[in-house]
């Protein structure tokens, strides 16, 4: 890794919409950091509070859940 | 739009016109021409590298002009087909025989320069025109610059500044100096309800909607400053569902709504900006500056109206719409050929997506003969059980031609994911999608026994239905496969950090293969659906939809309440285009009694529904008002349309029910049939709309009423044109064509005036007469008029739909009207699948707009009655082991789908509880499966250990 730091948030995304969101915003050529490592769903209801800790707990420095 | 797209029996034509058509319903033969495209269908990948190296700018027509675009090009991000296409008129190689950069640097040789024009010639049995609108161009009105002064600008203009796929993002900038607007206005009725300078006599419809979004939007977009909005108008026409609630917001919102017709811009000082001149209600001379007006443009027939009129031989309307009847309102005069949409006058979404359903059905009943002849359905093999073998995962990673390879070191990727478990696999190619690779797939799944599959790619909202067909061809099933979405989510959006994006690829695709080791076979649910309908409800809409289910062979009941049908429209007069309503429901009322489809069960009522889409039960009760011979039924379905009706709304207000002079709409009806007499020789006759309507208590709009009081002061005036008519009101809503209506009234003599909510008309007797008090804005003063009929327009209201609520479990809006599952893409589809709402219970229509919509409920449900039986998705909830009925679940479920049930525990005898999901009603949306504190519920595809899998391979780096 290197010096500078650098988070790894774990993101849900929901399939409809920021997953979606996300394709576009590829298409669009938006570019942001490559930080996030994506978990698509059918919907952000499904996530279940225990994939958070998990993630968490694993090292994930942060969880973001967008639906 | 991907849908149709990819749908087996949808044939995609673009860039194609009609040039020809011959035949007869049933029979045409349409010779179309097929333009070039000069990019080879098969070949493209839309990587967008043409786009990339064209040279050539171009005004971008989907930005309104506003941006460029260049001559290879595709016109928008989701276009279906997502192919590109070079326009002949702009590119620099077809025009000057130079240049050909797309097809050298094109990635798989698409671009083809020798393209030619093409006809074919098509067989089809009925045609549906959808040509859309012309939007009216300003710059013939000299008097708002428009063209000259550069912050003038047009809705369609403006609506892409505003979106944030459009040329700036959604920040809104004015043209002149690129600056943020502040002080906006909004010109309504540009190019429509205008016979001075155009011949655009009709109401749009729908600027008075877009106008208050786009204020409403940029608002949004600018929180926090102060933005100075107003909307210059001459009616407010918020007729539509949710519309007048809107409306209220908007100027909660701080939108200025100002009663006057702007009749000159000026350039404000350097041209940036303008100066606006205008009058008052009040007779006041305003000169005001703002830094951007829009034209609120209207939207006119299709430039090819005409063409398309004479070739297919059918009737135009005064201002070139295709001409229809109220009864029939989506077929042309000319057999076979339907027409919807913009195309029949101008109209909103909700609307147009209703009439193409609506087109769709007449197109089914017309064909019913030949239904399925030409179908196409595909076979597969069958699949290979690999539920007892161990995972051996084939990773296959694209290098989408440069796409992904030019940031992304796909070499590595490959390697590295030769290391991961249960991998045997890999390969890279340079177009995993393309044809070709897809023979390779099946050949590898065979050569090296594999069982899963993952493909590191693009997004599995495009590909994944393609590699689950290729998957499904080599025998596996098609949830054993997972995609990394290596491209829209990675090179596309680190493309100046290659390093990280290789990193970021590799996780991508340990988590793919950590999931899909875990995925399983899954098998999509066929349930058998009672191929036969329900329609509850014996009105116009009730009886046009089990007609229309019944002309196309489908076994229909249809309920009513009462003890006739007809419903309102039997005390309707005329529609109005000033068709003869009585004779129209009459003869269809007939119709349905003698249809040998169709059983009418009149004096019935519905006690339950049991069951889901394609398969209902419900129990009947007949008679029910009878109990001695009341009986009960049940009945199977496997759709229902609900179509229950309203009715007019009653009034405490200006006499009503103390005088008999005093009465409602469809009483008065019933004197403009038969008592000509008595009003050849009254006197005078007030009209007062709104009668509790658009007020707190009841604050929507009926829109209808304006209408049928226009249209019963025309026909009062034809009795006796001496008659002194008048119409209180607050906007007149003669939207679309009703529009020639209103002026037709006005030339006739009828007098309007308009009233404030906070100055309501005021009803007294005097003596015996009936006086009525109005200050009349134009005139400024008090009136009073005696009047020997008052009319009160008192709007409508949905029947009490309560007892069916509870039953079928579907809601309703804050006044009470059904609602649709969504107001804009499913207008009548109800959230409750294989049910579908028609008529005056989900909002006030004419009847013109519930025959469309009765139509639109049969087409909807068509698509689940024309098959014997009816794939559900896979992706469904299931109860495991661990369940112990805590019944948590049910209630975060939205869908209603979970249930309790009791069952014995083996052997024991001892009962227990546990939940059961009715996988007809699971959409998989998983909030059962986050809300169980003990893994009981889970959903197929994504349980909780596939998610966590994929968690804990996306974290395996950090640790």
């Amino acid at each position: 890794m290197s010096d500078k730091y650098e988070p790894i948030i774990v993101g849900f995304l929901c399939n409809w919409c920021a997953y979606a969101g996300g394709d576009l915003a590829g298409v669009s050529r938006l570019q942001y950091p490559p930080n996030m490592r994506v978990i698509r769903v059918m919907c952000t209801g499904m996530v279940h509070p225990e994939l958070v800790v998990n993630a968490l707990q694993k090292g994930a420095d942060g969880v973001i859940i967008m639906g | 739009m991907v849908e149709c797209g990819r749908h087996l029996n949808v044939e995609l034509l673009t860039l194609s016109e009609i040039i020809a058509v011959s035949g007869e319903a049933g029979d045409f033969t349409v010779t179309v021409k097929k333009s070039p495209r000069y990019i080879d269908m098969d070949k493209c990948i839309a990587c967008g590298i043409c786009t990339e190296k064209c040279p050539k700018k171009v005004a971008d027509e989907y930005n309104a002009g506003i941006s460029k675009r260049k001559a290879a090009y595709i016109k928008y991000g989701q276009t279906v087909p997502l192919k590109y296409a070079i326009d002949p008129k702009n590119c620099i190689y077809l025009t000057k025989g130079k240049c050909q950069a797309c097809q050298k640097f094109c990635p798989t040789g698409a671009i083809n320069f020798d393209d030619k024009e093409e006809i074919v010639k098509i067989n089809v049995g009925s045609v549906i025109l959808s040509p859309g609108f012309t939007p009216f161009d300003p710059s013939g009105l000299d008097f708002y610059g428009y063209g000259k002064y550069p912050d003038v600008i047009t809705s369609l203009e403006y609506e892409r500044l505003l979106s944030a796929s459009g040329p700036c993002m959604g920040h809104v900038v004015r043209p002149s100096d690129g600056k943020e607007p502040k002080k906006i206005a909004w010109i309504q009725c540009v190019g429509s309800r205008n016979t001075n300078r155009t011949e655009n006599g009709f109401c749009s419809s729908v600027c008075c909607m877009y106008a208050m979004k786009q204020t409403r939007i940029t608002i949004e977009h600018a929180a926090g400053n102060d933005q100075d909005l107003s909307i210059f108008y001459i009616d407010i026409r918020s007729h539509g569902k949710e519309f007048e609630r809107y409306y209220n917001e908007t100027i909660n919102k701080g939108v200025k709504f100002i009663r006057a017709r702007p009749h000159t811009i000026n350039p404000g000082k350097n041209n940036i900006g303008v100066q606006m001149e205008y009058l008052t209600e009040d007779g006041q001379k305003i000169k005001e500056d703002f830094d951007m007006v829009v034209l609120s443009i209207g939207l006119g027939a299709p430039k090819d109206a005409g063409d398309l009129s004479s070739k297919f031989g059918f009737n135009l309307n005064n201002y070139r719409f295709a001409k229809t009847t109220c009864f029939e309102p989506v077929k042309s005069s000319q057999p076979g050929v339907l027409v919807t949409g913009t195309f029949r006058s101008s109209k909103a979404i909700p609307r147009s997506v209703t009439e193409a359903s609506a087109a769709a059905a007449e197109a089914a009943i017309m064909l019913a003969e030949s239904k399925n002849s030409l179908t196409k359905n595909k076979v597969y093999p069958t699949e290979i059980d690999v539920s007892d073998q161990e995972p051996r995962i084939g990773v296959f990673v694209c290098s989408c031609g440069i796409n992904i390879s030019n940031v992304v070191n796909v070499a590595e990727v490959v390697e590295y994911a030769k290391t991961l478990p249960y991998v045997v696999f890999t390969e890279n190619n340079l177009f995993t999608c393309s044809t070709d690779t897809q023979v390779l797939i099946s050949k590898k799944i065979h050569e090296n026994r594999l069982n899963r599959i993952v493909v590191a790619a693009c997004s599995p909202r495009t590909h994944e239905p393609l590699f689950q067909d290729t998957l499904r061809e080599a025998g596996l099933n098609g949830f054993l496969f997972e995609m990394a979405n290596i491209r829209n989510h990675n090179s596309w959006v680190h493309q100046s950090e290659p390093e990280k994006a290789t990193i970021k690829a590799k996780d991508q695709v340990r988590m793919a293969v950590a999931k899909v080791a875990q995925n399983y076979a899954l098998t999509r649910l066929k349930v058998d659906v009672v191929q036969k309908a329900m329609v509850v409800g014996g009105g116009l809409s009730g009886m046009t939809a089990a007609l229309a289910f019944g002309n196309q062979g489908y076994e229909t009941v249809l309920i009513e309440k009462g003890d006739k049908l007809g419903g309102n429209a039997l005390e309707l007069l005329q529609t109005y285009k000033g068709e003869d309503i009585g004779e129209h429901i009459n003869s269809i009322i007939e119709n349905v009694e003698n249809h040998e489809q169709i059983t009418v069960l009149k004096n019935t009522t519905i006690k339950s529904c049991s069951g889901s889409v394609g398969n209902f039960t419900s129990e009947i009760v007949i008679n029910g008002s009878n109990s001695g011979d009341s009986e009960v039924k049940k009945i199977a379905y496997g759709v229902g349309v609900i179509a229950t009706g309203g009715k007019a709304s009653s009034t405490t207000e200006y006499l009503f029910g103390t005088d008999d002079r005093v009465m409602t709409p469809l009483k008065f009806d019933k004197y403009l049939k038969n008592d000509h007499k008595s009003l050849q020789d009254a006197d005078t006759v007030v009209f007062i709309q709104c009668v509790g309507s658009r007020e707190p208590q009841r604050p929507y709009c009926s829109r209808l009423c304006c209408t049928h009081s226009v249209k019963s002061a025309i026909m009062l005036k034809e009795i006796n044109p001496d008659l002194n008519v008048y119409i209180l009101n607050r906007d007149i809503r003669t939207y679309g064509e009703r529009e020639d209506l209103y002026k037709q009234a006005r030339d006739a003599g009828v007098i309007f005036i308009r009233y404030e909510p906070n100055k309501k008309p005021n009803v007294y007797k005097k003596d015996n007469d009936i006086a009525v008090e109005i200050y009349d804005p134009i005139l400024m003063r008090n009136l009073r008029i005696f009047t020997d009929y008052l009319v009160l327009a008192t709007g409508v209201e949905p029947n009490d739909a309560k007892d069916l609520m509870d039953i079928f479990k579907f809601g309703v809006n804050e006044d009470g009207f059904l609602n649709e599952a969504h107001p804009k893409l499913r207008p009548v589809d109800m959230p409750v699948d294989g049910l579908f709402v028609a008529g005056l219970c989900n909002y006030p229509k004419p009847i013109e707009e519930s025959v469309t919509q009765a139509l639109a409920c049969v087409s909807r449900a068509g698509v689940i009655l024309a098959k014997q039986s009816m794939e559900l998705d896979a992706i469904k909830s299931y109860v495991t082991e661990k369940c112990d009925g805590c019944a948590v679940c049910i209630d975060v479920c939205p869908y209603m789908a979970l249930t309790l049930e009791e069952y014995q525990l083996n052997g024991s005898g001892r009962v227990v509880k546990r939940i059961k999901t009715d996988p007809a009603l699971c959409k998989g949306c998983g909030l059962c499966q986050s809300a169980c504190p003990k893994e009981g519920i889970m959903i197929h595809g994504f349980t909780l250990s596939q998610l966590k899998a994929q968690v804990d391979a996306a974290l395996e780096s950090v640790i």
